[in-house]
């Protein structure tokens, strides 16, 4: 359970850490806590999973991964687990999901592939479907062709006070 | 962006060491003195290829919920609409992908009663039906990606 020093240091680091040698001291400094308890916390929190991962965020356009394709794909109810546990398998696989189907819209497993160029993810994407057996499935390809927005989730002293 | 800069964003994009001296450590592995890496990676995050050097929080745990969402924007209110669902700070990104579906966005909320509230608004501004996936099931999170 998340105790108020958590959550200063939490809403604190957010937006980043403190780009200097010792920024652990730093960022004790600005929550009156000393270095090594900002230190034991922030290891405890990232061993508890509450943060995901600590280390640089990228903006994977920057970074020419500029075709990014969704694939979507109706598969049985009774196979989606094991089919979404093969496509995990590939190391060119960014994301893979199980979702709930829509009126008109009959998807329930979702897979997304970054690459450079478009040529060589519809060919990762040929390999998958021959190796996974989804050949005989319905899919939709959707590749996307404008970033409008990317930012992370940001959280306010109310989330992180919420229970 | 040069090779060592791709270094650095590939080693830290495998974490960070919570410790007293982490730039220092990480310096070291990489051959680079502190100074040099702490001045490459501000250059990287002025020049707006990374987009933050920080914690990346679990949003369920932290309390909050996520989901993903998409519209049939019509094609002559593309823009408006674009600028309707961006407005919302609870959108997180946003991509036009090729498809009658063509507006594809993340909520991200602080509570999960917050994710069909911002939906309800988005449809009541625009019109438009919103299509909402949240995960079922997760299967696989890769968030590396080589410079």
């Amino acid at each position: 359970m998340l105790d108020a020093q958590d959550r200063q240091l939490l809403e604190h680091i957010q937006l980043g850490l403190p780009i200097c040698p010792q920024p652990y001291a730093e960022i004790g400094r600005l929550c009156d806590m000393a270095e090594t308890e900002v230190i034991e916390r922030l290891g405890r929190l990232k061993q508890q999973g509450l943060i995901k991962r600590l280390g640089v965020i990228v903006k994977h356009r920057q970074l020419g991964y500029r075709a990014n394709a969704m694939t979507v794909w109706n598969v049985p109810d009774h196979l989606v687990k094991q089919l979404g546990g093969h496509i995990s398998r590939f190391a060119f696989v960014t994301l893979c999901y199980q979702r709930p189907r829509q009126p008109e819209w009959p998807y329930n497993l979702y897979c997304m592939i970054h690459g450079k160029d478009r040529a060589t993810v519809l060919q990762q994407l040929e390999q998958l479907v021959d190796a996974c057996g989804l050949s005989s499935f319905d899919k939709e390809i959707l590749f996307s062709t404008r970033c409008f927005k990317q930012r992370g989730a940001i959280y306010t002293a109310k989330v992180l006070t919420h229970e | 962006m040069n090779e060592l800069d791709k270094l650095i964003i590939n080693t830290l994009q495998d974490g960070f060491p919570i410790c007293d001296a982490p730039y220092r450590q990480v310096a070291e592995q990489l051959g680079l003195s502190e100074q040099e890496l702490l001045n490459r990676l501000k250059a990287l995050l002025d020049n707006g290829t990374l987009t933050r050097f920080g914690p990346l929080y679990n949003a369920e745990q932290m309390g909050g919920a996520l989901t993903l969402a998409a519209v049939k924007a019509p094609k002559e209110r593309y823009d408006e609409i674009t600028d309707i669902i961006n407005a919302f700070p609870e959108v997180a990104h946003n991509y036009a992908r090729n498809h009658e579906l063509n507006m594809w966005f993340v909520l991200a909320t602080e509570t999960p009663g917050q994710i069909q509230q911002t939906i309800s608004a988005i449809e009541q501004q625009t019109g438009l039906t919103v299509y909402n996936m949240p995960k079922n099931k997760e299967y696989f999170v890769n968030l590396k990606l080589e410079a």
